[in-house]
């Protein structure tokens, strides 16, 4: 079975390209102190807002700092956000998820309504509504996207219990007295962490595209920290001198999201051919 | 018909009661009062006139009953006045914003189905042709597109580099000036490119959703039936097939109504459209509490009543969904 997976995986050539990239995130991200050619936040009043040269390979913002460097550094910001809020949503969705498909009756009704009603507001609004109100911060920012993602994973979550907790290595569990908590975690959870692991692939890659826009706007991470969304505001402010501050940062937005996209889609598909 | 009307609206009530608590508990996470801005502003505010003012908007009360009092007055779509200097109601704001933004949301969501569905049929009926390849990667490249990015490039492209588009408003200085097809050539060239980037956030969705709904379609027996009693190969396509995979759309159309309207906040921002979106974001920076409150509150309702119109029409489409 496992063995399957690695072979259907190493052959779905979108699937490797993804995790490549997302790899490559991982070690720009790490070494970002070693790689990055200038230090993110050196200004030089003498290099504002300089066109793409050997020096600056992807020129200067408009405080003269190298945009490549600050690009880097921004990989980190990227990462943290879509792993933390991807973390709370999982947290959150496998829980209620679990909960909700396992108990049913009224606890299922309560909870489902519950996700019904999250899931009529527009999530771009409910952040925004948030942020006007907790200012925004990185930590803020990361805990109010996973906040409002939760809803898919727990009805992805519910429907796999609804069917796992049939099955007969759940009666086995009840019948040696397992109470109710270790049923749900360490019997019936396992077997609904491969749809979770898809998810939250996809997860993070929402989660990356979210943060950029926020902070394009202004309202996401705050400057001088860099983030690949916040360096396109600079773009925006310059838009027609400086078109290297809006082609850059998007372009790593656009590779890194696809990057998780295939991934997801790569591991869904070598889990359960039958899904494509 | 009516019967089934009457049982979603039934449906809809605790949603909407639901929504109502959701808005309230997030204006009211705030630390500290709303009005701590106008008093805090003020360093001769004494104490006495910060408690009427936190009297005047009932802060001063038990949660439950603010909470009453709000829900009594958006009975009458009364939402209560803004803070910011104009002191305006909520609701004169939102509605005279309204409309533009469903405008854009409309004519995006027109240029979603005109180019998604016949990509979805295309790449669909050529399975695994070059179209088909072609698309499959285009809809992934879409998918992790962030549209607000691409605003950015087309305004430097048609905008600055070509001058063939306007990248800001919907009305050019001299628009009062302008004759009437003039005046009206002059609103669609400003409406084009977010028109067109509202529209690309959507297409990679419901062009893949109508690609598998359609191959799901193809492989069904009355459409063998269709082909073995000799019918044409374009009318088993788009008489047949057609029909069947167009049905969920209607669906899909009414989940992507969130998205749409989220998105409005990011382009009307960007092209400083004066639309809902606009005014939403202007009132988060501003911290205008009653007016986030009350877009809040509007975008989820209009998303109800979206999503109730689609269950209505794929009633209407569908009879087999009346009946079960």
């Amino acid at each position: 079975m496992e063995s399957d997976f690695w072979k259907r995986f190493l052959q779905n050539k979108m699937a490797v390209a993804g995790s490549l990239v997302v790899l490559l995130l991982f070690a720009v991200s790490l070494l970002a102190p070693w790689i990055a050619p200038y230090d993110p936040s050196m200004i030089d009043l003498t290099q504002v807002l300089a066109a793409p040269s050997s020096a600056h390979p992807f020129g200067t913002d408009q405080l003269g700092r190298d945009v490549l460097s600050r690009m880097i550094w921004g990989a980190r910001i990227s990462l943290k956000v879509g792993f933390v809020a991807t973390g709370i949503a999982i947290l959150l969705g496998a829980i209620l998820g679990a909960v909700s498909g396992y108990y049913g009756r009224w606890v299922d009704a309560v909870i489902m309504r519950f996700v019904d009603v999250m899931l009529c507001f527009p999530t771009f609004f409910l952040i925004l509504a948030v942020i006007a109100i907790l200012e925004p911060s990185i930590w803020n920012i990361m805990i109010i996207i996973g906040l409002t993602g939760w809803m898919g994973i727990t009805r992805l979550v519910r429907a796999d219990f609804i069917s796992l907790k049939e099955r007969d290595f759940v009666l086995a569990a009840r019948v040696i007295g397992a109470s109710d908590l270790r049923i749900i975690f360490i019997h019936i959870l396992p077997n609904a962490m491969a749809s979770i692991l898809v998810a939250a692939t996809l997860g993070v890659a929402g989660a990356i595209l979210t943060e950029s826009a926020l902070s394009f706007l202004g309202i996401g991470v705050q400057p001088p920290t860099p983030s690949w969304g916040n360096i396109l505001t600079a773009g925006k402010d310059n838009i027609d001198i400086a078109w290297w501050l809006s082609l850059y940062p998007g372009m790593a937005i656009l590779i890194t999201v696809l990057g998780y996209n295939l991934l997801g889609e790569g591991i869904r598909d070598s889990l359960d051919p039958r899904l494509r | 018909m009516l019967q089934y009307i009457a049982k979603r609206l039934l449906f809809m009530a605790p949603l909407l009661v639901g929504i109502t608590i959701i808005c309230f508990a997030v204006m009211h996470l705030a630390p500290g009062s709303p009005t701590d801005l106008q008093t805090q502003m003020n360093p001769r505010a004494s104490a006495e006139a910060q408690e009427r003012l936190r009297a005047m908007y009932d802060l001063d009360k038990p949660l439950y009953h603010q909470y009453w009092i709000w829900v009594k007055k958006l009975a009458v779509l009364d939402l209560g006045q803004s803070f910011s200097t104009d002191h305006r109601p909520v609701a004169d704001k939102i509605l005279e914003r309204l409309p533009i933004t469903i405008l854009l949301n409309v004519l995006s969501l027109i240029l979603i189905l005109a180019i998604a569905i016949p990509i979805g049929v295309l790449s669909a009926v050529h399975q695994n042709s070059l179209f088909d390849k072609l698309t499959s990667v285009l809809v992934f490249v879409g998918f992790a597109t962030p549209t607000f990015w691409l605003a950015l490039l087309l305004m430097i492209l048609f905008g600055v580099q070509l001058g063939w588009l306007p990248i800001s408003g919907i009305r050019s200085l001299n628009y009062e000036y302008l004759p009437a097809v003039a005046a009206f050539w002059d609103l669609i060239k400003h409406l084009i490119l977010p028109v067109m980037l509202s529209a690309f956030g959507g297409l990679a969705g419901l062009s893949r959703y109508m690609r598998s709904n359609m191959l799901e379609v193809i492989r069904q027996d009355y459409i063998t039936t269709a082909r073995a009693k000799g019918l044409s190969e374009r009318a088993v396509i788009y008489k047949h097939a057609l029909r069947n995979a167009l049905l969920p759309v209607i669906t899909i159309l009414g989940l992507s109504i969130p998205g749409l309207i989220g998105g409005s906040v990011i382009f009307e921002t960007i092209f400083a459209i004066p639309g809902m979106g606009q005014l939403f974001y202007m009132s988060v920076m501003a911290r205008d509490y009653p007016v986030v409150m009350g877009i809040l509150f509007i975008g989820a309702v209009l998303t109800l009543l979206g999503n109730l119109v689609a269950d209505v029409s794929y009633a209407v489409a569908d009879p087999r969904i009346r009946v079960s």
